[in-house]
């Protein structure tokens, strides 16, 4: 969210007028419709602008309004390095890949992979691993890079541990109906290695920044309900088996269901915030208290002051966490069009909603009652799902194998381009555009993309008009 | 809770304006209310027009000290420079009312962020304490040309906090960091003007003067632009502003002023610089000026609600006169809420940053805070009175 142009629930005010002027003679046309216009109930906002996934759920208690600036201030300014003038907002590094949350998260969106090589922060980093697992079940840190390949650092006296370069392969196919298409896969390698080749083992994932609405709602489904979709066996013969991943809880020092993440590696809104302050800006916090400086890493470890402290404090990450789970879900555009409608009928017909699931109904949130109970839309169950050789980063993360994924969320799709600039999906940023990202579906998901393929240009066409209405 | 009031307030005031068409009543005091709203509509129209006309004449004047300052950098040009940036604030801070109405100064493609966006990584534009490397000033590798192309084009790049243009970069390039060495906040920035004089020492002189008088230029026409949307007799967003259903232009600019008050005045200029206790988080941190942007800001929700500017120069039928045709109790509120802001705002501890770090003056900020709350909530409550029904539901 941006400070020239602040939104608050109060922006609904004129939105909606334009909305219900719209709507005004909407009766019969389709009903059915309208009760999935709204994707996130009374958390959704009316905003199909630049701004749209930057406001507040409505309704937050008063002092809640104004702990989500608070929270959008840690969340979009810069962290600089400790000792600068600002006291706030210090600790940043040694390493890093983003000074900032919107640097990745732009306008609380989605990141993208480089226009060029040596663009710093456009979105994405890659995680990396050797083979086998830790105590916690995570995966093993590469021994002299760690996790994750942090490309930016502080100062000259720590090196920054590289540079990444990506280069694409191309694929191509075609329709059944003769119609040839042509995708990219990304191929990350790695320049300027400031301590040495990497372990021959090691295992990389290209991940890019995704977007941040309605995350707390997630966080809010009740586990029973998602676990109901949990088909392991595949034992209703549908050829879709989603399971849960059970990753490391920090907070409550345990195995819990894994919700956020491109691989479902995260339990919950709180350890992904304090992940990514850790993992990507170099912000330690009670969840995380070492700075991540791999052993050789010598001059990173000698400025990572692990002593003073967490550089985020408990109060203030509480805020950030509160500002990521509480940001507004945009509602639809154009849900009423024939060709949308048309659109999610073949959607659900080609069995998509088997693993983007349409509906649930929040819980009771443990720390922000606004976000209980409300009826929601993700397109998501939060379940693994084997995708298929394609789509493989062949690199394990916790009980995910190199082949699943996690179903993303679709609620917001089809704002990207006009939030973000640009129109890239997936884990690694490598379809273009959302036909790209069906096209890539594999595994479980053969056979729906093999019913989108057959179908005729136009209803193709439909599909994407349905999920560019989300 | 009183947030779900006020949207849904919001949101059925939307849908009262879209039916309003087939409610041909011909009942007398809709007739008069509706003239009472046609007769706010226009007379605010010609405060925006107005109020953004002395902006851009001070911006002018500012755009002159900064080409005198640059063309020979002296103590005194520069201290010149300093006034007149200071003087355009003031103008500016009034025209912030006009924010959040979806109106030209911050629509889709409104200038608001290349004017006044804040906070900025000072780092991202030129050296710093840090770093005295940093910046696009001293990056002629990646940006061989200062140019207002280049430096509108990079602004907001890589994060939200990369500002490269506009009112604070300027602020920055002549102030430099407000660093208060030892605790001592009596002192703004200190930047010399050396930095702006070749042989000095300094490195990246030109690009730096170059960087300040592109930087000023753009200010002058972004405001320029806003004087001719808002120029009567034209075909301009104002033809269609004043032309538009009563009710739609009405909530919009209501909606401006409550947002003001309670998201970005309440909650990010203050709160948040309250509660992170972080100069970081002051509007004009570099100039210690950040208690006139609070106080004109209030003054300018002040000048939409009685429609007037400040001098008195102008004024005209006012939000204050058709709430007050229908409920004079709620009017009088409103307006002892936005007195009492103004007031508030002008008895505020100097300089801002300083205020941060007494709990005392934490305490008045705070009250400031709820009372602007307080007026963003009753001044949409004061959407009811003029016709809306209050419904709990989202609009349909």
């Amino acid at each position: 969210m941006k400070k020239r142009a602040v939104l608050l629930a109060l922006t609904a005010f004129v939105i909606a007028t334009v909305a219900g002027c719209q709507k005004d003679d909407d009766n019969n046309s389709s009903s059915g419709e309208k009760e999935f216009e709204l994707l996130a109930g009374t958390f959704s906002v009316y905003d199909e602008s630049p701004n749209a996934f930057g406001h507040a759920g409505d309704h937050l208690s008063s002092q809640n309004e104004l702990d989500f600036f608070v929270g959008n201030s840690f969340f979009n300014q810069n962290w600089v390095m400790f000792g600068a003038s600002t006291t706030a907002r210090d600790g940043l590094g040694p390493t890093f890949n983003a000074r900032s949350c919107s640097g990745c998260h732009f306008k609380d969106g989605r990141g993208r992979l480089p226009d060029y090589f040596g663009e710093t922060t456009s979105g994405f980093l890659v995680r990396l691993s050797v083979p086998g697992e830790g105590d916690d079940g995570s995966p093993l840190p590469e021994p002299t890079y760690g996790g994750q390949f942090q490309n930016q650092s502080i100062q000259d006296s720590v090196p920054y541990e590289g540079s990444v370069r990506i280069s694409f392969e191309t694929v191509t196919g075609q329709y059944p109906d003769g119609t040839a298409y042509s995708l990219r896969k990304p191929v990350c390698s790695f320049e300027d290695l400031a301590f040495g080749p990497m372990d021959p083992n090691t295992l990389t994932s290209i991940r890019v920044a995704n977007q941040m609405i309605g995350m707390g709602l997630l966080d809010a489904i009740p586990e029973a309900d998602l676990l109901a979709y949990v088909d392991e066996t595949d034992a209703d013969g549908d050829g879709v088996s989603g399971r849960p991943n059970y990753v490391w809880n920090i907070a409550e020092n345990t195995q819990t269901l894994g919700r956020f993440g491109w691989k479902a590696n995260m339990p919950d809104v709180l350890q992904q915030v304090a992940g990514a302050f850790h993992g990507d800006i170099g912000i330690t916090s009670y969840l995380f208290p070492s700075n991540n400086c791999p052993d050789p890493q010598n001059s990173c470890q000698g400025a990572a002051l692990d002593s003073l402290g967490p550089e985020i404090d408990d109060d203030d990450l509480q805020k950030v966490v509160l500002y990521s789970s509480t940001l507004a879900v945009p509602v639809r555009r154009n849900y009423k069009d024939d060709d949308v409608v048309a659109g999610r009928k073949l959607f659900k017909k080609a069995g998509c909603i088997s693993c983007h699931v349409e509906t649930f109904t929040t819980g009771t949130h443990p720390t922000i009652p606004e976000l209980s109970n409300i009826e929601i839309h993700p397109y998501t169950d939060l379940l693994l799902h084997d995708m298929g050789e394609g789509l493989s980063d062949n690199r394990p993360d916790y009980l995910a194998t190199g082949l699943e994924w996690r179903t993303p969320p679709l609620w917001g799709v089809g704002l990207i381009e006009v939030v973000n600039g640009h129109s890239t999906f997936l884990h690694d940023g490598r379809a273009r555009n959302l036909e790209e990202a069906i096209l890539w579906h594999g595994g479980e998901a053969q056979n729906a993309k093999d019913y989108f393929m057959q179908l005729n240009a136009t209803k193709r066409s439909q599909i994407i008009a349905f999920l560019n209405s989300l | 809770m009183k947030r779900y009031i006020t949207l849904a307030v919001a949101a059925t005031l939307a849908f009262t304006a879209c039916n309003k068409d087939d409610d041909s009543s011909n009942n007398g005091q809709t007739t008069s209310l509706n003239n009472h709203k046609r007769e706010t509509i226009e007379a605010y129209a010609g405060l925006v027009y107005v109020s953004y006309q002395e902006a851009y004449d001070k911006a002018v004047e500012m755009e002159s000290a900064i080409d005198a300052f640059v063309s020979n950098p002296t103590s005194s040009t520069q201290q010149s420079a300093k006034d007149a940036w200071l003087a355009a604030r003031e103008p500016y801070g009034l025209t912030e009312a006009f924010r959040f109405g979806d109106g030209p100064i911050d629509d889709e493609n409104g200038p608001e962020g290349l004017l006044n966006a804040w906070p900025l990584d000072e780092g991202y534009i030129d050296y710093t304490e840090m770093d005295l490397t940093s910046g696009i000033i001293n990056d002629p590798t990646n940006y061989p040309t200062i140019s207002e192309d280049l430096l509108e084009s990079l602004n907001e790049e890589g994060g939200e906090e990369n500002v490269s243009v506009g009112f604070h970069a300027i602020e920055f390039l002549l102030w430099g960091q407000d660093l208060n060495p030892g605790g001592d906040y009596s002192n703004a920035g200190q930047r010399s003007y050396n930095d702006y004089v070749s042989g000095s020492g300094a490195t990246n002189v030109d690009r730096r003067k170059a960087y300040l008088a592109a930087c000023a230029s753009l200010v002058v026409e972004h405001l320029n632009d806003m004087v001719n949307e808002w120029a009567p007799n034209a075909n301009n967003y104002r033809a269609d502003f004043v032309a538009d259903d009563l009710d739609v232009s009405l909530a919009k600019i209501m909606k401006g002023i409550s947002i003001l008050s309670k998201g970005e005045l309440a909650g990010e200029r203050i709160y948040v610089a309250v509660d992170n206790q972080d100069q970081e988080d002051e509007h004009s941190c570099f100039s210690d000026n950040t208690h006139r942007d609070i106080i004109t800001n209030a003054q300018g929700i002040r000048n939409v609600f009685f429609c007037q500017n400040t001098d008195l120069s102008y004024s005209g039928y006012s939000l204050f006169n058709m709430i007050a045709g229908e409920d004079a109790d709620l009017a009088q509120e409103i307006s002892d809420l936005v007195e009492g802001s103004v007031d508030m705002a002008e008895n505020m501890h100097i300089p801002f940053d300083e205020a941060l770090t007494q709990a005392a003056s934490r305490d008045q900020l705070l009250e400031l805070v709820a009372n602007l709350q307080q007026q963003g909530d009753k001044l949409v409550e004061a959407g009811a009175e003029v016709g809306i029904t209050i419904s709990a539901d989202l609009p349909d």
